[in-house]
């Protein structure tokens, strides 16, 4: 039976790219490790990155409130407004958004770095200038955003938290301490365990992704923007099915 | 036009000495066979070059030598050395006595010129103190000119000093053997000169072995010894400059019009 094209090139790419994440664990708890390299992949990812997440953060907060003061109004509970909100800030809204926005700017730029790497021949250099490219290149970067998302997901839940704050107080008048007292009341360990864990998720795939797809890339420039492209999109896609697992898996283990 | 071309090699001074062995070599991309029984013998102090059209496989022939592409048969031997048959550590090894200036440059766009020329010293563990290392990243820049380009980005670099910079990474462990891969295209004629040039003055001072990969004749007739021609794969000729320019074969005379 013949497989549509499609299709087949599909599978052979999901084939590929299971293939390039099963070398991540091989090669990464192996030495030599490449820690100078790692940290400054951590300072990039990371740092780099935070403008963008608290702003966004800040106006994700500051808008989720004022959307639903409306219906809670409506139903007269208007005093669950920094609950609910924080609620869904911290279970799904903070999470999600931070790592779209994670890899449309880190999955693409590690995109287009190793594509360009690769089609100049820089991987190529590495490796015979005894470094073992993926795991100066692939690992270190996976590595970091796999401990670097988790991070800025935190941080924006928190900023988004002080901007439902401000919410709040567009049309009402709460203090600081009353509103952070009913935001601790409401979250449990169970809200907040499971967000964090699948941020992890998230970082590592959108690392990987972005590696994989840089260093698979075609000669030219075009291929080196196509990589980036790719990279953003499918690691979007990839966030989304793993929110979609990770909700399904503390359905079953009884976490909400 | 003839008598500002470039100093001409003094021919056939090389020595016996064979320091690559490249025998039956095969290699394939799906149905695409790219290399199908080549064979070669570079001799000590010999400069090769590998004469062959666009997408002959000339790229993937000094691949096969350095290990960056595995043939599916044939062998390869390096100072008597078997290629295909080492592991890891002992290619990263020879690596250190073979030296390879990419097409394309493959200087690291994210670090200076120093730290382009430090990271093969660096990551081939060669211990170097400080200043032992400065002093051999000033020799090798030296070399190529470029001495005042140490704190620069490759970015800032034009196309001819790219190259250089690349020549100085290449030359810094101090190779027996480089392998070129394309020296002059996309240069323009008088910096192409320049570089071939340079290669003579830096073969004649480091005693280098060396196999360039050209289609560039300007180049090709300044460096080389003798020249191989690789067609469908295989060696089709092989001869110095001037025997082959007589040839009349279509295969040879194309590159030498
Ligand atoms: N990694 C690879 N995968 C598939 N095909 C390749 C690869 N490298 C080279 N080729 C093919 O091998 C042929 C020779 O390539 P190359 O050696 O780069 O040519 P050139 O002689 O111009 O250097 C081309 O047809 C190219 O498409
Ligand atoms: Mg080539």
């Amino acid at each position: 039976m013949e497989l549509p094209r499609s299709l087949k090139m599909f599978l052979l790419e999901a084939g590929d790219l299971s293939a390039f994440t099963g070398r991540f664990f091989r090669e990464a708890f192996r030495p030599r490790y490449e820690w100078a390299e790692f940290i400054r992949q951590c300072f990039r990812i990371g740092y780099k990155s935070l403008p963008l997440i608290g702003i966004t953060g800040f106006i994700m907060g500051l808008v989720l409130t004022m959307q639903l003061r409306p219906s809670l109004v409506d139903y007269g509970v208007e005093a669950q407004l920094p609950a609910m909100v924080s609620l869904a800030i911290i279970r799904e809204v903070g999470p999600v958004i931070t790592a779209l926005i994670f890899a449309g700017k880190i999955g693409s730029s590690i995109g287009a770095e190793l594509g360009s790497m690769k089609v100049t021949e820089q991987i190529d250099a590495m490796e015979v200038s005894g470094t073992n490219p993926y795991k100066y290149l692939v690992v270190t970067r996976v590595a970091a955003t796999t401990l670097m998302l988790p991070i800025l997901v935190l941080l924006s839940d928190a900023i988004s938290i002080y901007g439902a704050y401000l919410g709040v107080n567009i049309k009402a008048n709460t203090s600081w301490s009353l509103f952070v007292r009913q935001v601790f009341e409401i979250l449990d360990f169970s809200d907040v365990l499971p967000a964090v864990i699948k941020t992890f998720f998230f970082g590592f795939a959108v690392g990987m992704i972005g590696c994989y797809k840089g260093y698979n890339s075609k000669k030219g420039t075009e291929g080196v923007g196509h990589s980036a492209n790719t990279a953003v999109v499918l690691s979007s896609l990839m966030i989304f099915i793993l929110d979609l697992i990770a909700v399904q898996v503390t359905d079953i283990l009884g976490l909400n | 036009m003839q008598e500002q071309q470039q100093t001409y090699r003094k021919k056939a001074k090389y020595t016996d000495e064979v320091v690559i062995d490249i025998r039956d070599l095969y290699i394939a991309f799906g149905s695409n066979k790219v290399l199908n029984g080549f064979t070669l013998q570079l001799r000590r102090d010999e400069c090769k070059v590998v004469l062959g059209r666009s997408g002959s496989g000339k790229s993937v022939l000094i691949k096969c030598i350095i290990g960056l592409l595995k043939p599916k048969s044939g062998s390869i031997t390096v100072c008597s050395q078997d290629i295909l048959a080492m592991n890891h550590d002992e290619l990263d090894k020879m690596r250190i006595q073979i030296g390879f200036l990419f097409q394309s440059n493959a200087l690291y766009d994210s670090m200076t010129v120093r730290e382009n020329l430090e990271f093969p010293m660096r990551r081939h563990g060669l211990e170097l103190d400080e200043k032992d290392a400065e002093g051999r990243v000033l020799e090798a820049l030296a070399n190529v000119g470029l001495e005042h380009t140490v704190d620069m980005m490759p970015a800032e670099l034009s196309g001819g000093m790219k190259k250089r910079v690349a020549l100085a990474r290449t030359l810094i462990l101090k190779p027996d053997i480089i392998l070129y891969d394309e020296p002059t295209t996309g240069l323009d004629p008088v910096t192409s000169r320049e570089i071939s040039d340079l290669m003579n003055e830096l073969h004649e001072k480091y005693k280098t072995s060396s196999i360039v990969i050209s289609h560039d004749m300007n180049c090709v007739r300044t460096v080389a010894d003798r020249i191989a021609v690789l067609h469908e794969g295989k060696c089709f000729a092989e001869g110095s400059y001037e025997e082959l320019q007589q040839r009349t074969e279509k295969e040879i005379k194309q590159f030498f019009v």
